[in-house]
């Protein structure tokens, strides 16, 4: 049974190969391609069904016993970020041969979006601190790919930032495994947590540690490091900017929720703490960004940080009603940013343009779409009875109950401002006098626009359905919260 | 040994980080190279620079070499080849389609 763990890595890069042989057929690719994704999804789904309720799956690849081989953990907070990143893949499996021209579907773009589906999955799986690098590179390498994909002169411009930044930060990750393996001799991530319990996290631990929330904060784009994010997501395909707003940089955040609770643990004063004051910056520079600008894709893109200033608060404030907070809001942020980046995708492409002043009266042609907008814009904000309002209630009732007043207030006015600025799109874009003189492009496509109600649905049952989710989700927090009950299941002693 | 080799590595880093404050393109990849290899030898130390034989449990040696490190370096070197040689040919593209590899010169503007 404990072979399940290994599915949600091989399933997308065996549907990855294969792909890249039918490259020249591309009627067959895309079938090829949903197909998988659907398959995907369905094997996830039942791994995730599998874990919830036989508990979480160890598997000791080529039967090296832990902590000597490399080790895959489906918990289950792996386990439903998987899901939800194969929920995320077959919407966007969907939408892309609509959105995409031929020449970037016979580029191989279907094989990178597997292997990015791989990458992402191995990190979230794996137990290993050196193979999480190892499948940070294979999503990077796959997103490098992607980004660059069409090869236009701005494409190329922000994209070899984005590669030059990653790289550093990747090295960086290298060097603190380095440090942590001359400090503690392993790099089991439940035996390093079991190592730096011994000690007490001494100083030199905890500097160590710091230098990995650098190169995780890096990834996910936290406050002082998020500088390179905005431009390079808006560059690409709009498919493609939905897959990095979506899983990029949430793989930066699990990163962080998995070695912060697991790991460095005993110095809260120091690290937790400043979490929190770097999350209510994030909120605060994010929705600035998001206001300052009429790009209505840029907008989007900027509205990342702030949500992962949300996630990151939750970490800080590291209670069980602020983290079970977090991973709500992981998951449905996950979500609702690939719709959004979707969403914009489209309205972008009808609109001949992403800038707000040109654009106005779209809702007389384009109903379905603004009336999408405007749902989605309250998912995003929190409005009840939406997913985004029960992830941040659960967050600003574990800050009150650890009275943290000032982030609660900082959250909850960027949650104000994230609503604006969204809601900007639709009163400057959608609203206003219908315009005789500009000439539309035919009615968006089926194809565009289902994938994005198939995602909005997910989002509504999160917020509808919350009586349903919302005990797994605390759950899984009451568990991050014991450090030992990882280590027990990895190490077996 | 080990501190020659840390004050070597330190010497690479602070090359490596000098090449990536300058605005050229190609440097700043050399530089990220360099930085790259200090981390291989960091690697490589940080299981101890002892000579003995290989860990295997035949050869019944005394003393035997840590063969983590070189599984990790031998990982890290492969991956950054080829994100490098990557790099390389992305810079190479965007030299030809922008005629400048300086990054001043690679801002963008506000009106695209």
């Amino acid at each position: 049974m404990s072979n399940l763990a290994i599915l949600p890595i091989i399933i997308p890069m065996l549907a990855g190969i294969i792909v890249a042989f039918t490259n020249k057929n591309v009627a067959l690719t895309r079938v090829l391609t949903q197909v998988f994704a659907v398959i995907s999804l369905l094997v996830a789904a039942f791994v995730t069904y599998t874990v919830f309720t036989d508990g979480s799956i160890i598997l000791e690849t080529g039967d090296w016993k832990a902590p000597y081989g490399i080790i895959l953990v489906a918990d289950e907070l792996s386990i439903l970020l998987i899901l939800t990143t194969n929920i995320i893949a077959a919407a966007t499996a969907f939408y892309a041969p609509h959105s995409l021209t031929l020449k970037q579907e016979t580029h191989y773009y279907y094989t990178f979006f597997f292997l990015l589906i791989t990458g992402v999955s191995g990190a979230f799986l794996t137990g290993d601190l050196f193979n999480l690098f190892v499948f940070f590179e294979v999503l990077l390498m796959a997103s490098y790919a992607l980004i660059v994909l069409g090869g236009e002169k701005i494409q190329l411009r922000e994209s070899i930032k984005y590669v030059l930044i990653n790289l550093f930060s990747s090295m960086l990750f290298v060097t603190a495994v380095a440090l942590l393996y001359g400090v503690l001799g392993t790099i089991n991530m439940a035996q390093i947590a079991q190592r730096v319990a011994e000690v007490e996290q001494r100083g030199i631990l905890t500097t160590i540690g710091i230098l990995l929330f650098f190169v995780f904060g890096t990834k996910a784009a936290l406050f002082p490091l998020y500088y390179w994010l905005p431009r390079p997501y808006i560059v690409p395909n709009p498919v493609v900017s939905a897959l990095f707003g979506a899983l990029l940089t949430k793989v930066g955040i699990y990163s962080i929720l998995r070695v912060f609770t697991l790991i460095f643990v005993h110095k809260i004063e120091i690290t937790h703490e400043a979490f929190i004051w770097i999350a209510g910056l994030s909120m605060i520079f994010g929705v600035i960004g998001a206001l300052s600008t009429n790009n209505i894709k840029l907008i989007i893109a900027y509205n990342i940080i702030p949500a992962i200033g949300f996630i990151i608060m939750g970490i800080g404030i590291f209670n069980q009603e602020a983290l079970s907070g977090s991973i709500y809001y992981l998951v449905h942020d996950m979500i609702i940013k690939c719709a959004l980046f979707l969403l914009v995708g489209v309205i972008a492409y009808v609109a001949g343009t992403s800038d707000l002043r040109k654009m106005h009266g779209l809702i007389h042609h384009y109903p379905v779409l603004g009336w999408l907008l405007f749902i989605s814009a309250f998912i995003l904000a929190g409005i009840p009875p939406f997913s985004g309002f029960i992830g941040k209630l659960a967050l600003l009732r574990g800050a009150l109950s650890s009275e943290e007043i000032a982030i609660t207030i900082i959250a909850l006015l960027s949650s104000l401002l994230i609503l604006y600025s969204v809601m900007k799109i639709f009163i400057r874009g959608f609203w206003g006098e219908k315009d005789e003189t500009i000439e539309y492009k035919e009615k968006a496509s089926l194809g565009l626009v289902l994938p994005i109600v198939f995602l909005l649905g997910f989002s509504v049952f999160l917020g509808i359905g919350a009586e349903f989710v919302y005990p797994a989700v605390d759950g899984i927090a009451e568990y991050l919260l014991d450090p030992q009950i990882y280590i027990d299941s990895v190490l077996k002693e | 040994m080990e501190g020659l080799m840390a004050i070597v590595i330190g010497i690479l880093f602070t090359i490596g980080t000098y090449l990536i404050l300058t605005n050229q393109m190609l440097r700043i990849i050399l530089g990220l190279s360099l930085i790259s290899h200090a981390i291989n030898l960091m690697i490589i130390i940080m299981g101890g620079l002892k000579s003995g034989g290989p860990p295997l449990l035949s050869e019944r040696n005394h003393d035997f070499t840590d063969a983590i490190p070189q599984a990790l370096i031998l990982t890290a070197i492969v991956i950054n080849f080829a994100v490098t040689a990557f790099l390389l040919v992305l810079s190479y593209r965007t030299y030809k389609k922008h005629g400048t590899d300086d990054f001043n010169n690679l801002r963008g503007n506000e009106h695209e």
